[in-house]
Formats: structure tokens, sequence, C-alpha cells
């Protein structure tokens, strides 16, 4: 689907004719990403990180389909044989530093483009199936990046394995055999190590089916926007390319730029140094932490210190730890205030950066050793952080009086060039 | 319906999370956390300068072989060097006559097969082969050093936090146990056979002072073998061990980003060729 105004697909050259006819995938792109896709005129750099999400996945794919024919998925080897590929194998540093840094990088675009999400609305009606298949993306994200933790079998890996499996292990009667199953023993060991592998090859094909879907729903109703004002008729918007692969373009340069500079310069500041100990089960790390695009959830994991009654304290915590996230799937229907933007809600958008700072906080505490204050510290931003999403969000979409919106995406773009048009027209245009 | 179970929820997580806060700070004042005694003795490494620091650093060949000799003559003794081969020590400076020679001269022998009976032997290392281990198994390593293994000092650097440091540290970092730390905890002397070392994690290490006199070894460029120097170079060599392709990153970190500031301002610059009549039909 599409806006009636946008531009047709009409290939010139006869063989893109006859290529339309039998299979019109040049026409399918060129109406997804191509100049036959019109997207609001206004977007601002916010929105460029859906597409730095795809080129980070693109990133991964390949440098993991190279690392993939160098690993040997084996728990008496699989230490040195990422050894041997950062050292013997050309240019397999990098591929092993891009790798393990692009997922960090991966993150922290999909944080921007949930942040991005959650303050302009993006995820109310008509666009609620975009924000839930991005929500499973997310989980699916979450699970690649475990499992592929694992696979180097360092210390990090191996406890961190552990951990994670040992929540399931929190669930009343099936727990435990559920943990010795996923994990094929009762510890983790070459059996979890193979499927960690296998798993961890095949769900970033998973991301990318999925991620169609997110751009096919997305384009059932076409991208929101700052406003949060629909498109209304053709001066609202512009052709996706070349307006927005330019900008896109531009944006890819600066994400790779910042990727750049860890990558060469930093590639194990992200990293922890107890994952260059080879995995042992008889010595326990002091601390034990995730990656650190998982500390706010870990920090909320272990905010639940007192049991509720028959229910232990664990078990809250590995509850509240999934609720956290499976919580983002009401968000349409918590969030009913009609207004869409956070430019037009000026209750919503304190309490959003109230949210940035929380997340923030619980990341910390989450980075840091279970120990007070932090713990303490937790609990008060894990409250935070709970009552934001399931009690202030109802509320202030029921009291909050928004501000007046623009009567268009065009009028909006006027305000905006209107006031700066005596400064801006000294400026040559390149 | 949603938004009322949703708040019951929420009600539940936070109402609990706030109780069991107010838990927490009880005790925390009532009770207030003893402190350790890693907590109060235990030190962050020294600083110190190496020539491989920084974006565009390098390391000192010079410095490396001398750090290689002080691992030759006084570390492998007792530790492994597992994932670095004898090939490799031609990016010291070694040409392959030298690393051949390195080789078949290390004290250590690597294990092999009789060809004559099949039974266990040993021979003498090729360039091909990693460093041999000095210990045939964890058992045998643990049984000669007072039940404590010497771990593989390959990746030693990146294991630890600020490695290079934390090496340099540690090695130079063996004293006595401060009175203040025996007058606040008298349970924290130093058990006997372990060597006090504020740069360690729980303090008290297994490991005798490795480096104890100038001069321990003779360096062939003349440098002087004070301890604080033998344990920089060591350091560096171990460095090299860890991260060997460090220079290859650097230099291509360098021709990357170039490349990409380049390309992002003809990026930019075609977005805004793009949308200039864009934002000049808007005005």
């Amino acid at each position: 689907m599409s806006f009636p105004w946008a531009e047709q697909y009409t290939p010139k050259h006869p063989v893109m004719q006859w290529v339309d006819e039998k299979l019109p995938l040049p026409r399918l792109v060129y109406n997804a990403v191509g100049a036959g896709y019109p997207v609001p005129r206004n977007l601002n750099y916010f929105w460029n990180f859906g597409v730095l999400a795809g080129l980070a996945l693109v990133i991964q794919i390949v440098t993991g389909v190279i690392m993939a024919m160098h690993y040997g998925a084996n728990d008496l080897v699989a230490f040195g044989t990422v050894e041997q590929t950062m050292r013997d194998v050309n240019a397999g540093w990098l591929m092993r530093y891009a790798h393990a840094n692009g997922a960090s990088f991966f993150f922290i675009v999909v944080y921007l483009h949930i942040f991005r999400g959650l303050y302009f609305g993006s995820y109310k009606a008509p666009r609620e199936m975009v924000w839930l298949l991005g929500l499973v993306i997310f989980l699916l994200m979450m699970a690649t990046a475990f499992m592929g933790y694992v696979l180097p079998w360092g210390q990090m890996s191996y406890w961190g394995a552990k951990v994670i499996t040992g929540l399931f292990g929190a669930i009343p009667v099936v727990g435990e055999p559920i943990q010795t199953w996923l994990l094929g023993g009762f510890a983790p060991g070459n059996a979890s190590l193979n499927r960690f592998f296998s798993l961890h090859f095949l769900l970033p094909f998973v991301i990318a089916g999925v991620i169609i879907l997110h751009i096919w729903a997305l384009h059932i109703p076409g991208s929101s926007n700052p406003t949060g004002v629909e498109v209304k008729g053709p001066q609202d918007t512009v052709p996706f390319h070349p307006y927005y692969t330019a900008k896109d373009g531009f944006g890819a340069g600066v994400f790779l730029i910042a990727f750049s500079i860890l990558l060469f310069f930093a590639p194990n500041f992200l990293g922890h140094p107890d994952n260059y100990i080879e995995a042992n089960p008889l010595s326990t790390p002091a601390h034990i932490v995730p990656e650190w695009y998982f500390w706010p959830f870990y920090a909320i994991l272990r905010a639940f210190t007192v049991d509720f009654f028959f229910i232990p304290a664990k078990l809250l915590g590995v509850l509240a730890m999934f609720a956290s996230i499976l919580l983002l799937f009401f968000l349409p229907w918590l969030d009913t205030s009609p207004v869409r933007s956070g430019r037009y809600r000026p209750t919503f958008r304190k309490f959003w950066w109230i949210l940035l700072g929380d997340v923030a906080v619980l990341g910390y505490c989450g980075g840091a050793p279970a120990a007070e204050p932090f713990v303490m510290i937790s609990q008060i931003a894990a409250a935070y952080y709970f009552a934001h999403f399931l009690i202030i969000l109802p509320l202030i979409a029921r009291f909050e009086m928004p501000l007046p919106l623009p009567g268009s995406i065009t009028e909006a773009v006027l305000a905006t060039y209107g006031k700066t048009d005596g400064e801006t027209a000294a400026v040559p245009a390149e | 319906m949603v938004r009322i179970g949703a708040f019951l929820v929420g009600l539940f997580f936070a109402g609990w999370l706030f109780i069991s806060f107010l838990v927490g700070a009880y005790s925390y004042v009532t009770e207030p956390p003893a402190a350790t005694v890693e907590h109060e003795f235990h030190l962050a490494p020294k600083h110190v300068a190496f020539s491989f620091d920084g974006p565009f650093g390098k390391y000192d060949k010079a410095q490396l072989q001398r750090g290689f000799q002080v691992f030759k003559e006084v570390c492998s003794a007792c530790h492994s060097l597992k994932f670095v081969a004898f090939r490799d020590l031609e990016a010291l400076g070694y040409n392959e006559a030298e690393v051949k020679a390195i080789a078949k001269q290390w004290a250590i022998k690597t294990p092999s097969v009789d060809p004559a009976t099949g039974e266990a032997s040993t021979r003498d290392p090729v360039p091909a082969d990693h460093f041999p281990k000095p210990f045939a198994n964890n058992v045998a390593a643990a049984a000669a050093n007072n039940n404590a293994i010497p771990p593989d000092l390959s990746l030693m650097t990146k294991a630890r936090h600020h490695g290079s440091a934390y090496v340099y540290s540690l090695l130079t970092g063996f004293q006595d146990q401060p009175a203040e730390l025996l007058k606040h905890f008298p349970d924290a002397k130093t058990p006997e056979g372990l060597h006090y070392n504020p740069y360690f994690a729980n303090l008290n290490l297994a490991m005798a002072p490795p480096l104890s006199a100038e001069g321990q070894v003779t360096y062939g460029d003349g440098t002087k073998a004070s301890v604080d120097q033998m344990a920089q170079d060591v350091s560096a060599f171990l460095t090299w061990t860890a991260e060997p392709k460090l220079e290859n990153r650097h230099r291509a970190g360098l021709a990357t980003i170039i490349f990409l500031l380049i390309a992002t301002g003809l990026a930019y610059m075609s977005y805004q060729n793009i949308w200039a009549d864009k934002k000049k039909a808007a005005v």
C-alpha cells in the first residue's frame, strides 16, 4: 500500500520490463525503499536509527559468517579457536573485534530507535503492529547476543550461561528439569555450547525475517514523523529515494566513524577482562556481570531481595525482569493519549526524560557489584520503571492538556523555516 | 481492562520493590556492611607509560626483546605461553635463523612420540610449535607450586583491568604487610607460603617475588636491568603476546577513519544538495 501520489515504477529497459512481468522484485524494492515510498518531509536525525540497525545486522551477519568458518564449537577447543582467529587468520582480529563491538553498536542504535519511538509515540495507532514486531526483534536480539557471548567459552561466557539458565531454575517444580533440558546437562558444557552455536547462527536470519515484517507493517500506514500529525497530502511527503537515502548515507557515515573509533582504538573497552580467561567450572569470578546492554534488566533481576510470602525473591526477580520487557507489548493500550508526539505533551515529555535517566541509573547499578548502595538505588529505579509504564503513563494520558497541534506537516515545516528565513538566506547553497 | 490489570501489576512490583528497599535500608543503617581488608588495602595499578599507548602507539622492539629475555630466563620456569608460537617471535625483530635457534635451544622440550617405539618422548621445538608448557598437567603444576597453578600468560594483560600496568604493578608491588592492616584486620595476616601484594585482588598470592634483584638478567643491549626496568619490559612483552596485531589495528584504524571522514563529508554535501530545493520551497 502507499499514498495515491506515490511515484510508479516504470521500467524503461526491455530486460527490466521482462523481469517486472515475471518477478516484480525490483518493483517491490522500489516501493519499499526507493522513490515509490513517500515519507514525511520533516523527519529528524532520530529517524536514521532504523536503517542504522539494519546496517548493524548486516555487519554482524558478514563478520559472523566469517568467524564461524574458523570457530570450533567444542568446549575443549572453542577458546583456542577464537584466539587462533585473532592471531593466525588474515584480518581475523578485525572480524572478531568488529563482531564483538558490532553487537554493542547494534544495541546502541536499537535503544536509540526504541527511545525515539517512546518519545514521539510511534507505537500508537495505526502503528501498533510495527511496535510489536519491533519488540519481537528486540527479544530475538537479546537471545542471539546472549548465546553469542557464550561461544568464546571464557569465564564470563561460562558463568553468564550458568546464571541466565539458572533463572529458569527459579520456576517452581519444573524449573530444574527445564534448566537441565536447556543446557543439555547439569551445568554448561559441550552440549550447551553446540546448541548455542547452532541457534546463534540461526536467529540472525529469523531477525532478518521479522525485520521484513516490521517494514511491511510500517508501510501500511507509512512512517510516523516528529509532529505526530498524519500525512494529509503530497506536499507533506518526499520520495524515500533520493531524499532519505541521502540522509541515511550521511547517518551511516557518522555511525561507522563512531564504530571504527571503538573497534580500532579501544576494542575491549566494552568487554570484560574475565572473558580472556578460559572457562573454568571450578573457579567462580568475583563479579559475574552480563554485557552492558543487559545491565538495566540485570539490575531489575537483582533488585528483588525480599520474599513475597510463598514466592521466593529470586523468582520475583525473574518474573519482574521478563515483565519489564513484556509490558512494552501493552504500551499502545496503556498510553491512550490521542496526541502522539512528545513535542505537544508537556507532562509526558518530563516523565520521558525521567525514564531515560532511570534506565541509565538501572544500567549503572546492573554493571556494579551486587552490594549496597547499588541494590537500594536499583530498587527505587526499578520501582519507577514499572510505575512509569503501568501507572504514570495511563494517568498522564487521562489528565494531561496537550499543546495545540500544527494543522499539517507542511505547516510545521513552514513555521520552522519561516522563522530562520532571514538568517539562512545569506548562506549559499552547495 | 488492560489498564486496570496494568495498574495492579505496576502497583505490586513497584510496591514490593519499595518494601524491599525499606528492608534493605533498615539493615544498612542498623548493621552497616563491615569494611573488608581487600576494600581497604587493594590498590589500583600504578600509572606507567608504554610506547604502545594511545591511537598511534607502536611496540618498541628492543623492549619486547628484553621482555622476552625476562620471560625466558624467569617466568617460563613456571608459566606457559600456549597461544604463542616461536614463529611469532619474528615480529620482535628476530630473523628466521634466530627464531630457529631460540626454538631449538628452548629449555622445555615439546612432547612427542618416539618414532621407533611409539612411546611418549620429547623433541626440540621448531618454529611452528607453540611454547611448550613447563608442567605436564595441572596436578604437576600445583604440586610444584605450593598448590597454586601458575596461570598461562599469553592473554594475561587482556585478562585483567589495565593489564599492562597491572603486570608491572604486581611485579614491583611485593612488600611487607602494613602495620595498619594487621592492627585493623588481625585475621588477615598473610598465611604461610603466600606473599603480600596490594595489587593482587585478594592481597596474598602464591608466587614469590620473581624479580628480586638488579641484574637478575643481563641485557644484551646494555640496558641496566633494574627491577623496575625488567618489570616494564616483561609487561610490554606480555602486552604483545596478548595483542600481537596491535600495530596493524592502529594502522588500519587510522586509514579507515580518514577514509570515513572524507566519505561522510561527501555524503553530507550530497544530502544538503538533494534537500536544497525542499528547504527553499518551504520558505
